[in-house]
């Protein structure tokens, strides 16, 4: 193939694969971020509970999801489950493996960050009379979270690209969408390089709103 | 003038250290009680177990007509009613970090105790202005000198309209030149008749403001009186051997 057909193949491309990150990519790494957030703030509060069973299981859960590879767990919600008699769609497959994942990670980071909230402001917060939970709700963790942001912005980065697995469980996202155009022109170095030009450019918008976010957190909290 | 807050039999353990033990004392409604002691020698603990920060192992606390008796491991229930009787004041202020001052003072009220944004907005604007604070409002804690910090964590017990205050070492960690404008705030509470519960090492203020001294030492009340009794003639050695050391009058 000459070089003009090349162009004319990377012009016809970019708009495709657009959709596969527009379409794909993001929607799959927002939703699963968020359903993971939402695991990890129950992992890390089982994690910090007094009550013994709950600590033991979400410790199980973490030790779990870390010791495993993504890919192996995509693998087990989408080739496994079925044997058990349990089949998931690509889709479902891929947001209850990436959530899950995600779960697993930021549990620990959040963990962390709510744990750096000193312990005068439970107590504090225990002499105007707010409950447990209110207290995690209206003090503790908007606290938390100026801790928690820098490094969920990391787990956020990384779930973009960890996304891309999703492709060996049959989700069109940007990378299968490459690989779709590529197989039958052999342009693999063109389509995937088109490929990881628009991760780089989701990550460095990223990377911008991590700065802002963490701007505007400050501002607030500062000590 | 009826005793508020009557302490029986109060003893704490940490592990093997017995941090007070047998401590028993009343507080007069309207009064103000200085506790003062050496480091370490149990006074914080015992403010502390004024409203169940920290759970000794035996003793009651009664304040107004609730009675609490630790020996039976209050619930979580009984805590909060105890502890919804009175304010604290903290050494460290312990103002919520990511509050304006007004929240920080409206936050109990509004979610604890049910009252509407807009009155305890008001009630928090005029207690503001009672600690010297107007205009302050909108200020994160983190924009307020020590001094100023501390005198919204006063106004945000007083707004919970508790029976006692509760003060633990309130000027200990200001620098020097910010502890006036809390003792005064502290000064005009006292004359305004609120019961007051002190912690300090602030002898000055004990000698003005008390009506009643504790000396404690070693977790035991060594004695107890007026500042009179206390602090001009004391009885025991060691209340006389720290009253020394405090003001600075002793050999090396």
């Amino acid at each position: 193939m000459d070089s003009s057909s090349s162009w004319q193949l990377a012009k016809d491309s970019l708009w495709p694969l657009l959709q596969g990150m527009v379409l794909g990519t993001i929607p799959l790494t927002g939703i699963s971020f968020v359903l993971g957030l939402v695991v990890a703030l129950l992992v890390a509060l089982a994690r910090i509970s007094s009550v013994k069973f709950l600590r033991a299981i979400a410790a199980t859960f973490v030790s779990l999801i870390r010791g495993t590879p993504l890919l192996l767990q995509l693998f087990i919600i989408f080739y496994g489950l079925p044997s058990l008699g349990i089949v998931l769609d690509p889709w479902p497959s891929a947001i209850v493996a990436f959530s899950l994942n995600v779960g697993g990670y930021a549990a620990e980071t959040i963990r962390a960050a709510i744990l750096s909230v000193p312990k005068g402001q439970w107590e504090a917060a225990a002499t105007v009379g707010l409950s447990r939970g209110a207290t995690l709700r209206q003090i503790v963790l908007p606290q938390a979270a100026r801790v928690a942001v820098p490094p969920l912005s990391n787990t956020l980065i990384s779930l973009v690209k960890d996304t891309s697995l999703a492709s060996a469980v049959l989700v069109t996202e940007i990378l299968r969408k490459a690989q779709e155009l590529a197989a039958p022109t052999f342009q693999f170095f063109l389509l995937y390089g088109i490929a990881a030009i628009y991760y780089w450019i989701v990550s460095q918008l990223l990377t911008v709103l991590q700065g802002q976010l963490e701007k505007r957190l400050n501002q607030k909290v500062a000590r | 003038m009826s005793a508020l807050i009557k302490v029986k039999s109060l003893s704490k353990k940490f592990g093997d250290n017995q941090v007070f033990k047998d401590i028993n004392f009343e507080v007069t409604e309207g009064s103000v009680t200085v506790i003062i002691g050496p480091s370490g020698s149990g006074k914080t603990t015992i403010l502390r177990s004024l409203n169940a920060l920290e759970t000794p192992e035996a003793g009651t606390v009664t304040v107004g007509d609730f009675k609490i008796d630790y020996a039976q491991h209050p619930n979580k229930a009984a805590i909060a009613q105890l502890r919804s009787h009175s304010g604290m004041v903290f050494q460290g202020n312990n103002l919520f970090g990511n509050l304006t001052a007004i929240q920080n003072i409206t936050v109990g009220p509004v979610k604890a105790q049910g009252l509407s944004k807009d009155e305890a907005n008001k009630e928090a604007s005029e207690l503001l202005k009672l600690v010297g604070l107007a205009g302050k409002e909108n200020a994160y804690p983190h924009e307020l000198s020590g001094g100023q910090q501390q005198r919204v964590g006063i106004a945000r017990a007083l707004a919970l309209k508790p029976d006692v205050l509760l003060f633990d070492e309130p000027t200990s960690a200001l620098d020097p030149e910010l502890v006036g404008e809390v003792l005064s705030v502290m000064r005009r509470l006292a004359k305004q008749g609120w019961t007051m519960v002190v912690v300090t090492h602030e002898m000055r203020f004990a000698r003005q403001v008390a009506d009643q001294v504790i000396f404690i030492d070693h977790g035991k009340i060594v004695e107890h009186g007026t500042p009179d009794q206390i602090l001009e003639n004391p009885k025991k050695a060691r209340t006389k051997e720290f009253l020394r050391r405090i003001i600075g009058d002793f050999e090396i």
